[in-house]
């Protein structure tokens, strides 16, 4: 095997993520694995959109690399609603939380945290054209704040963040999307302001592979590595590898929904300071459904079957690329999201009953409604979903969907600003409602999101801790929302209205159950439990047989649970 | 390291052949220096290979995980029993020996033939030489991603042409989505990858062989097709025994290719990144390195089987 990795490590040409090698070079054994991927995923965007280009074919300019699942996690471990970043209308403590964040956005729609206030002498009504469908990427006129691409907000802490200017911060960051813009973005401002070096490094499109990446490193108690993106379903394996960000940032996460707070706090510890929130959402364009007289998007899967069907057969003939329904199909952590969808809104549970306190978890997937959801999928690929949507993850999702190239689409809230963007081929012809569920089910989403957490093994943690809190600050979260769409998690900013303009499915959706993945009764064993899951569905999609691959993922979760 | 089998032996050699007394603690001293210019090449050897293999072994026998701070406990054989029940285990040989019998012989019969060819005197042998390695000089992970695109149901080149040039297809195949077709278009990426690499180690074979034996041969009569059976598939035997080594050992442990292309699919996982996911995605040390062992097993037995059907010794 040495001679082989030998030879790939010579292949690796520089790229983004060069530096990225450089900080392995004090890991273990399995770096060169993690290299190979990481080169891979490099290379993706450049080499995909040169070859997409070569093609002629769809729009090269959509993000190519392969994705990861946005995860999860749980609010306390049970189907809570409105975890994730909806309005949410749970009496105890959000009266006090939605006070005291209030104070916080009205100061930064007041103009002060926005540096470029001045800039809002922009028509308005060019920003109210866009609001359905629009562009979020245009100028948005706030209460006299303009939120812009190119204006990131200034970092408020940056007398206090200044005593550590000069150290060196390597911030793993994201690249799904419009992640590794942001992070550019922000990253450049925040050491403009205090002088602090952060070293941004692009992790692993797929939740997977960033996953093992993290393992790695804290294996080998790397100092390489100081601030990074956690999952929503990673505190509980991380926890001992993380600092307590509750001495300096706790009276910050207050401000947040207390469920993610929650979720993020182990053993009493706060190892990750919620970020952005996620849940799973249906795309579909307006102008379709109004040309074959749908009156209404889908509410059940049949109906999305039915309505697919009928765009499909008649957009075909211009374009045979058109597909009815696309989703994230491929054997990864995305699929265990969307077939977490599936059976939640079919009745079918939630693959495994957490039981009271995580007690006793009890393995339910393997149950007659999971099998007839399965059935009904298995059903959609190769009809009103191509054949090749068994190897789609986000990116590809969002590539069918906003090159036109598809009526509905599964995706997370982040392509809503892609597909509003200038680039799209659906800017102003698409929107977004809750996923379909089988009569007399709740609509349901997974829940996922990202939080910041600190390295215990980092040798800057207060700047890296200075950087977490402007980058999770009210006011970043509030430009994130307003021009990338990404879901906050402060309630404030969520009924702030310049968030409530650009994201406007917010509050449509807040009734939307927010359903979690096994994290909590997996426990460490959660990776090998969901690749269980997502191997089983995956096969089912490629022609398997349901009931017998159910059964099968069930003994395997029981084996897991049992291990715990 | 062939110094340090040779060397000692030698040195026996000599001693044996000169057999007087006087000689012997003078030989002895020689021993002795030979030994100790090896040392600094056996210690590397152990510390890089036998350390590591001897390592997994012992991991092999335990329950050790990567991300839990306790100590592994010692389970015997439970990884094994284990091993032998576990389906996904064997359904990733199926797969793996299934890829490596289509690519090797695939690349061993293509890279002969191309080896004659660019063996033989034409004009612009060397820029033709020269041209046919540039797919093996594409990192494989850039080669892989591209024909990924190239084998989409929705954009890929290969349905258009199909389809829509040809139209040979009546509808697009999701050449790496389908469970029939998935392997074949995966060997296909690696026989257009690393036929030119075979055909290399061929042509270096193929030119060591003297030319007068042809001519000799062309003297007694003995027509092309006598010449290629009867001098030089027998003159290359070392060449293509080394050759066919080499593309089998690849093959088996073939990982870069697949993870590209299919990912953690399961009907299409072979030994490598089934092992790579349990050590590297559910931290199971212990039985990753179960896993390990049994991959070197297999391996042994595929070169124990070339060494001996092609007798090797003579060579």
């Amino acid at each position: 095997m040495t001679d082989q990795q030998r030879e790939r490590q010579e292949q690796q040409p520089a790229s983004q993520s060069e530096q990225l090698y450089r900080a392995l070079k004090d890991g273990r054994i399995s770096r060169r694995a993690f290299m190979v991927r990481a080169a891979a995923l490099g290379f993706s965007a450049t080499a995909i959109n040169a070859f997409l280009i070569a093609c002629g074919a769809g729009n090269p300019t959509a993000t190519t690399g392969t994705s990861g699942a946005t995860t999860t996690t749980a609010a306390g471990g049970m189907t809570t609603t409105a975890a994730g970043g909806a309005r949410t209308t749970t009496a105890a403590g959000g009266a006090t939380t939605t006070a005291a964040g209030g104070a916080t956005t009205r100061t930064t729609t007041g103009g002060a945290a926005v540096p470029g206030g001045a800039t809002a002498t922009r028509p308005a009504g060019a920003a109210a054209t866009a609001t359905r469908g629009g562009s979020p990427t245009a100028t948005r006129v706030a209460g006299g704040a303009t939120y812009t691409r190119d204006n990131p907000p200034a970092v408020a802490a940056a007398a206090q963040a200044r005593q550590y200017s000069g150290q060196r911060v390597t911030y793993v960051g994201g690249q799904v999307g419009s992640d590794a813009d942001f992070d550019q973005i922000l990253t450049r401002k925040f050491q403009q302001d205090t002088g602090i070096q952060i070293n941004l490094v692009p992790g692993p499109p797929s939740a997977t592979e960033r996953y093992a990446q993290y393992q790695r490193f804290f294996q080998g108690q790397s100092a390489d590595l100081d601030a990074m993106m956690l999952d929503v379903i990673w505190p509980g394996a991380f926890a001992e590898f993380l600092v307590d960000l509750n001495p300096k940032l706790g009276s910050l996460a207050q401000q947040c929904y207390p469920s993610i707070v929650e979720n993020n706090t182990i053993d009493g510890k706060l190892v990750g300071m919620p970020w952005f929130g996620d849940f799973g959402i249906l795309y579909y364009r307006t102008d379709l459904l109004q040309k074959y007289n749908i009156s209404a998007p889908p509410r059940t899967w049949q109906e999305l079957q039915q309505q697919a069907q009928q765009i499909q057969a008649g957009e075909q003939g211009a374009n045979p690329n058109f597909a009815g329904f696309v989703f994230q199909g491929n054997a990864y952590e995305g699929l265990t999201c969307n077939a977490l969808e599936w059976f939640a809104s079919n009745g079918a549970g939630t693959f495994i009953n957490a039981g009271q306190q995580n007690a006793n978890p009890q393995v339910t997937i393997n149950n007659p409604q999971g099998v007839a959801a399965l059935n009904l999928i298995k059903g959609f690929v190769g009809t009103i979903s191509p054949r090749g949507v068994t190897t789609f993850q986000e990116d590809q999702t969002a590539q069918a969907f906003t090159g036109g190239n598809a009526a509905f689409a599964r995706n997370w809230p982040y392509m809503y600003a892609i597909a509003g963007g200038a680039e799209s081929a659906v800017r102003g012809k698409f929107d977004v409602t809750a996923l379909p569920a089988a009569q007399g089910q709740k609509n349901v989403g997974t829940l996922g999101g990202w939080q910041l957490g600190v390295s215990r093994f980092s040798r800057a943690q207060d700047a890296a801790i200075e950087f977490v809190r402007y980058m999770c600050s009210p006011e970043v979260v509030t430009w994130r929302a307003v021009v990338g769409s990404y879901v906050p998690l402060y309630p404030s900013v969520s009924d702030s209205p310049e968030v409530q303009r650009s994201q406007p499915y917010l509050q449509k959706l807040a009734s939307v159950e927010r359903v979690t993945r096994p994290s909590r009764s997996l426990g460490e064993q959660y990776n090998e439990g969901s690749t269980r899951i997502y191997q089983a569905v995956n096969q089912v999609l490629t022609g398997g047989d349901p009931a017998q691959l159910l059964q099968q993922a069930d003994s395997q979760l029981q084996r897991l649970v049992r291990r715990r | 390291m062939s110094q340090q089998i040779v060397e000692p032996k030698r040195s026996t050699l000599l001693r044996t052949r000169s057999g007087g007394k006087r000689t012997t603690t003078q030989e002895q001293a020689k021993t002795r220096l030979a030994w100790l210019f090896l040392l600094p090449t056996l210690a590397i050897v152990a510390f890089v290979a036998i350390w590591p293999l001897v390592q997994t072994v012992y991991q092999s026998f335990t329950d050790a995980r990567l991300a839990s701070g306790d100590e592994p406990r010692f389970i015997g054989l439970e990884n094994y029993r284990l091993l032998l029940q576990d389906r996904d285990f064997l359904n990733s040989i199926l797969v793996t020996v299934q890829f490596t019998l289509i690519t090797v012989v695939f690349e061993f019969a293509l890279g002969l033939l191309i080896a004659l060819v660019i063996n033989s005197n034409f004009k612009g042998r060397g820029l033709m030489r020269t041209a046919m390695l540039v797919p093996w000089a594409i990192p494989t992970v850039v080669s892989a991603q591209m024909w990924k695109w190239m084998y989409n149901d929705t954009f890929g080149v290969i349905n258009d042409f199909l389809v829509d040039k040809v139209g040979i297809l009546s509808r697009p195949i999701a050449f790496i989505a389908e469970r029939n077709t998935s392997i074949p278009a995966i060997a296909a990426v690696d026989i257009w990858k690393t036929t030119p690499f075979v055909a290399l180690l061929l042509l270096a074979g193929l030119q060591v062989i003297p030319g007068d034996v042809y001519e000799a041969a062309t003297i007694d009569g003995a027509n092309k097709l006598q010449q290629f059976l009867r001098i030089t598939l027998p003159l290359l035997r070392p060449a293509i025994l080394v050759t066919l080594i080499f593309r089998t050992l690849d093959s088996l442990r073939v990982f870069d290719v697949f993870y590209v292309m299919f990912g953690n699919r399961q009907n299409t996982q072979t030994m490598a990144i089934y092992n790579q996911q349990n050590i590297v995605e559910f931290s199971d040390l212990g039985y990753g390195s179960a896993i390990s062992v049994a991959i070197f097993l297999i391996i042994g037995i595929f070169v124990v089987a070339y060494v001996t059907f092609l007798k090797v010794e003579e060579v």
